[in-house]
């Protein structure tokens, strides 16, 4: 959009020329229920469709990674301390601290999973062009509300990040260097309060234009969405991958 | 004469913790007229363009746009769609990314079909002669084309009346005399809010003087005067 710079959206493979709409229900369809998978050989599956969707995409590998690099630092806490704080077989130990096989286990099941996610997200919602985002969501009936917070917050992160370097520089102008004290705690404390002031006040000025232009929660778009019956071929794949990947489970399952 | 488009009757608001921003404040607007209003900071100028586009709810008071009552909220949707309001702040204007999808905004929310919506933004920004801007980025702009593009995004709504919030703030001379030139090709009836008497005079043909929160009886005209400035004997523009 206007302020972050969509790299992915820009691309011509045959998932970016794909109805949004069905990019929505395939995102939606292969995220959700690898979010609530609970062994790894199913994870590992849910991995590789995800690496199928970004080659097919064509999206730029160096951007791909670095993004799931960002990802990956959050889930390098989760491996701080997962393994030591789930009860089981201890493997080894620093000092007083357990390392067992379960939270091991834990640990690289959420990893696999999450960069499998990761990469699903990227490959069909990431591909979707800002604007085109909004109706498609609206026509897939999803809520009003949710629409708005994910397109606007979409929108506005830019612009509260500036009003905060504005006020930051205005700040260090008068001299302010950041230390260890109360000054500091409290003018910070202030920046942040005016952070919200200010992006409540803008909230409000940016309503009110909408408004003025006939705004009344709806969203419409130049672009008119058809579905292919490619489009329709890719849903039912998608869904196979996805049953596949459930009956790897109750298969699993069934046998032990 | 004919009805007024735009009519404040005995209208009263008060920031919570304040004084009357507005006092009673009476005002009209017909069509064709172009009205300049001026006042000082904090004489209640913008509350009243927001009370007259519904945004805010007076304490007291009628607004009446096109003959209609506005009775609560959601009776002003219909008229505020026969009114284009440029605000003061482009960047509280302009959300979308690209011009294009921006300037089609309000005749999509209009219910017009993509392609007519598409159509009436072109048009709109050959009139602001920003054509070929379509696929640029609003944000990226500079001031004085985002203030265009603003107001392409009304122009594309064909409104029978235009206000103009302070339309000039932040821009260059350059920029204003864009504006003015645009606004000399436009006929609908204005309402033009400014601290500059040069370019009120020279986009109105009445002013009126708001001051503590009332429109002044009495009528002014705009007028230019002489000035001194330095190197005011090389030839120059204002």
């Amino acid at each position: 959009m206007a302020a972050l710079e969509e790299p992915f959206a820009s691309g011509n493979s045959f998932i970016h020329r794909m109805d949004p709409r069905i990019r929505l229900l395939c995102a939606g369809m292969l995220t959700i229920p690898a979010a609530l998978l609970n062994n790894i050989d199913q994870a590992i599956a849910a991995l590789c469709i995800g690496t199928v969707l970004i080659l097919l995409a064509q999206l730029p590998l160096h951007l791909v990674l670095k993004r799931l690099a960002v990802v990956n630092v959050f889930i390098l806490f989760l491996w701080l301390f997962l393994p030591f704080s789930l009860p089981g077989e201890p493997l080894f130990a620093f000092g007083p601290f357990k390392a067992t096989q379960e939270g091991i286990n834990l640990a690289a099941l959420i990893t696999v999973k999450s960069n499998g996610i990761v990469l699903t997200l990227m490959a069909l919602m990431g591909t979707i062009a800002i604007q085109d985002l909004g109706p498609a969501m609206q026509q897939l009936r999803i809520p009003n509300k949710l629409c708005h917070i994910l397109l606007f917050t979409y929108r506005y992160i830019f612009v509260i990040y500036q009003e905060y370097t504005t006020m930051r520089r205005a700040m260090a102008a008068r001299g302010f260097c950041p230390k260890t004290n109360t000054h500091t705690y409290k003018s910070y404390a202030w920046l942040v309060g005016m952070l919200l002031v200010k992006s409540w006040d803008r909230a409000e000025r940016v309503h009110g234009a909408m408004r003025c232009r006939g705004f009344k929660g709806q969203f419409y778009s130049l672009a008119a969405f058809t579905t292919s019956k490619k489009d329709y071929a890719f849903l039912a794949l998608c869904l196979g991958a996805i049953i596949a990947v459930e009956s790897m489970g109750i298969i699993r399952s069934t046998l032990s | 004469m004919s009805h007024a488009v735009i009519e404040l009757k005995d209208v009263m608001y008060a920031f919570p913790g304040r004084g009357n921003t507005l006092d009673g404040l009476n005002f009209h607007l017909h069509p064709g007229e172009k009205l300049g209003l001026f006042g000082p900071n904090g004489a209640g100028k913008t509350t009243m363009l927001h009370i007259l586009m519904g945004l805010i709810k007076p304490q007291q008071g009628e607004v009446t746009l096109f003959e209609k009552t506005m009775q609560d909220g959601d009776c002003f949707d219909e008229a505020r769609l026969k009114i284009g309001f440029l605000f003061q702040h482009s960047d509280d204007q302009l959300f979308c990314p690209t011009v294009l999808d921006d300037v089609a905004f309000g005749p999509l929310n209009q219910g017009l079909p993509p392609e007519q919506a598409k159509a009436k933004a072109m048009a709109a920004l050959k009139t602001v002669g920003l054509e070929g801007f379509e696929e640029r980025v609003p944000y990226r702009l500079s001031g004085g084309e985002k203030k265009l593009v603003a107001l392409a995004t009304i122009l594309s709504m064909d409104p029978e009346v235009l206000i103009l919030d302070e339309p000039t703030t932040g821009l260059s001379p350059e920029a204003k005399e864009r504006l003015i030139d645009i606004l000399h090709g436009l006929n609908m009836a204005r309402l033009v809010v400014s601290h500059e008497p040069d370019f009120l005079a020279a986009t109105t043909n009445r002013l009126l003087a708001m001051r503590d929160g009332r429109i002044r009886p009495g009528e002014l005209k705009p007028h230019t005067h002489t000035h001194v400035h330095e190197e005011g004997d090389v030839p120059h523009q204002h």
